[in-house]
């Protein structure tokens, strides 16, 4: 899928005419893979009969950009590299209608056709083109070639040096890896948040007050101290308990609130703006 | 010794079973130690690099130089480096082995056998003449494997006559972005991974494998033509 992306295949046209007047579902669509913009380009040099060194940047860059429509009419993603040469072009194109930069005294006749790095680009691109060629050929015949099938000893065939003592080997390992597997039983903490909640507001009924130091020490695993903190957060919310602390940085005591102390904390909350809540909340603690 | 280590099904506890392969692997230990013992010419660590060398050496006489080196060839599982085909052949003249190596190959020739010997990857080899090819996938009722795809191909060329080389500057000569033919001729293992270049962000550089010039039918990387030659047959 990828390599679709990164290859462009162009159609061509039947005649690559810019006003060809061929309706569009008489498009004989020639399938042509291109390996990439300057694949492209080479094409069109090419097709066009027209010289590397001499490549007139206007007809060439209108040809490419039509190209590019048509990859799009045709659903083919183009792949960004198309669209960076497409603008390059048309930079090129417009650097080509400019008038040439003044010239300084003594570099007069070595004007930079802007062309220039193009063209050499092209040219490098080509030759790695047809080196590529002869790697196809070359493989090619060198698959051709057969040498004899593995013999019994060679050290591709490692099974025929393997004895029963190998085999015990092995045999072995797998009864170690056996036992070793029951030993990394992993125990599944079941702990849920409802579990929690009953287990503390059990405590609160039986002691009305506790320390949080308590409630924590209590907890064996990670997962239960989080969950500990978090029905003591949901608790305080629900003004079922208050948390008071007599000194700074000092003990926090968790106290159970009494079933009238709970309504009446309730009601005056409904009746009070959100941003009161906060600030009753606060009291209550304090109280 | 099989009676010793005859597991006799559930009547053994693993305990037992455990001493029992124990002692298996004693007797294996001292086995493999016995068989081991007058092989001391073999350098541990690198057993197929190594040939096994004959306390007692042999050396090929003038006779049987040529059969010899045939012989070599044929049992060779992967081209043979000269210099190994040397060694096992004894006390012989370099430049005779080399003789008699071009003899062999002119009388493949001369006789048109179906075989050719042929310097590759570092080493000289024996295989069937690729003009006989349908006959051999017939009877191995193997098709051509895969080729690579262009794109893969031209990276590769790139790599191949640049290397080492990072993938910014494949791009840079390619005009298109060559990751994903990357990946591929990594899995076939046709290049491998240089280090990397100690320029910003030090890019991963490439270059071509062993399996490159085994599959491309190379000597080594001088045996590619020069890339300037492809200029004349671009443009011509």
């Amino acid at each position: 899928m990828v390599r679709e992306k990164k290859k462009a295949a162009a159609a061509t046209l039947d005649s690559f005419e810019p006003d060809s007047e061929a309706p569009r579902d008489n498009y004989r669509v020639r399938l042509e893979v291109f390996e990439g913009p300057l694949d492209l380009l080479l094409y069109l040099i090419k097709k066009n009969e027209f010289d590397i060194f001499d490549i007139p940047v206007a007809r060439i860059t209108e040809q490419y950009l039509e190209y590019l429509q048509l990859m799009k009419e045709l659903d083919i993603a183009i792949a960004g590299d198309f669209l960076v040469m497409a603008s390059t072009l048309i930079y090129l194109k417009s650097k080509m209608l400019l008038p040439p930069e003044p010239k300084t005294e003594g570099e007069a006749e070595l004007a930079e056709d802007p062309r220039a790095e193009l063209v050499e680009r092209l040219l490098e691109y080509q030759k790695f083109k047809e080196a590529a060629n002869m790697l196809h050929t070359r493989a090619e015949i060198e698959a051709a070639c057969f040498t004899r099938a593995p013999l019994e000893t060679d050290s591709s065939n490692p099974e025929v040096s393997a004895t029963v003592f190998d085999l015990l080997r092995v045999f072995r390992d797998i009864l170690q890896r056996a036992t070793a597997v029951a030993e990394i039983e992993i125990h599944r903490d079941e702990v849920t948040m409802g579990d929690k909640l009953r287990q503390i507001k059990t405590l609160l009924e039986e002691r009305h007050e506790i320390s949080v130091r308590e409630v924590f020490e209590s907890c064996r695993t990670r997962r239960e101290l989080i969950l500990t903190f978090l029905v003591l957060l949901e608790l305080a919310r629900e003004v079922e308990i208050t948390l008071t602390q007599s000194q700074l940085f000092g003990e926090i005591t968790v106290r159970k609130r009494t079933a009238e102390e709970v309504a009446a904390i309730r009601q005056s909350l409904e009746e009070t703006s959100e941003t009161e809540v906060t600030s009753e909340e606060a009291q209550a603690v304090q109280a | 010794m099989t009676e010793e280590i005859r597991i006799q099904g559930d009547e053994l506890s693993e305990e037992e079973l455990m001493t029992e392969l124990e002692t298996a692997e004693q007797i294996a230990q001292e086995l493999e130690e016995e068989t081991a013992a007058p092989d001391f010419g073999a350098a541990e660590g690198e057993p197929s690099e190594e040939p096994v060398t004959e306390p007692a050496e042999i050396t090929a006489t003038s006779a049987e130089l040529k059969p010899a080196i045939e012989a070599l060839l044929f049992v060779a599982d992967e081209p043979l480096p000269f210099k190994q085909l040397c060694r096992v052949l004894g006390e012989v003249d370099e430049t005779e082995v080399r003789r008699m190596l071009d003899e062999l190959i002119s009388e493949y020739d001369a006789r048109q056998s179906g075989l050719e010997i042929r310097e590759i990857a570092g080493g000289w080899r024996i295989s069937t003449r690729p003009q006989y090819h349908e006959f051999i996938r017939k009877y191995l009722r193997s098709k051509p494997s895969a080729r690579l795809s262009l794109a893969a191909l031209e990276t590769l060329a790139v790599i191949a006559y640049k290397q080492p080389i990072t993938i910014p500057e494949i791009l840079e000569i390619r005009g298109v972005s060559s990751s994903s033919a990357i990946r591929t001729l990594l899995e076939k293992r046709l290049i491998v991974t240089k280090g990397r270049k100690e320029t910003v962000g030090r890019p991963m550089m490439y270059g071509t494998s062993k399996e490159f010039l085994l599959q491309f039918g190379l000597k080594d990387l001088s045996e590619l033509p020069s890339i300037e030659d492809f200029e004349d047959l671009a443009n011509g």
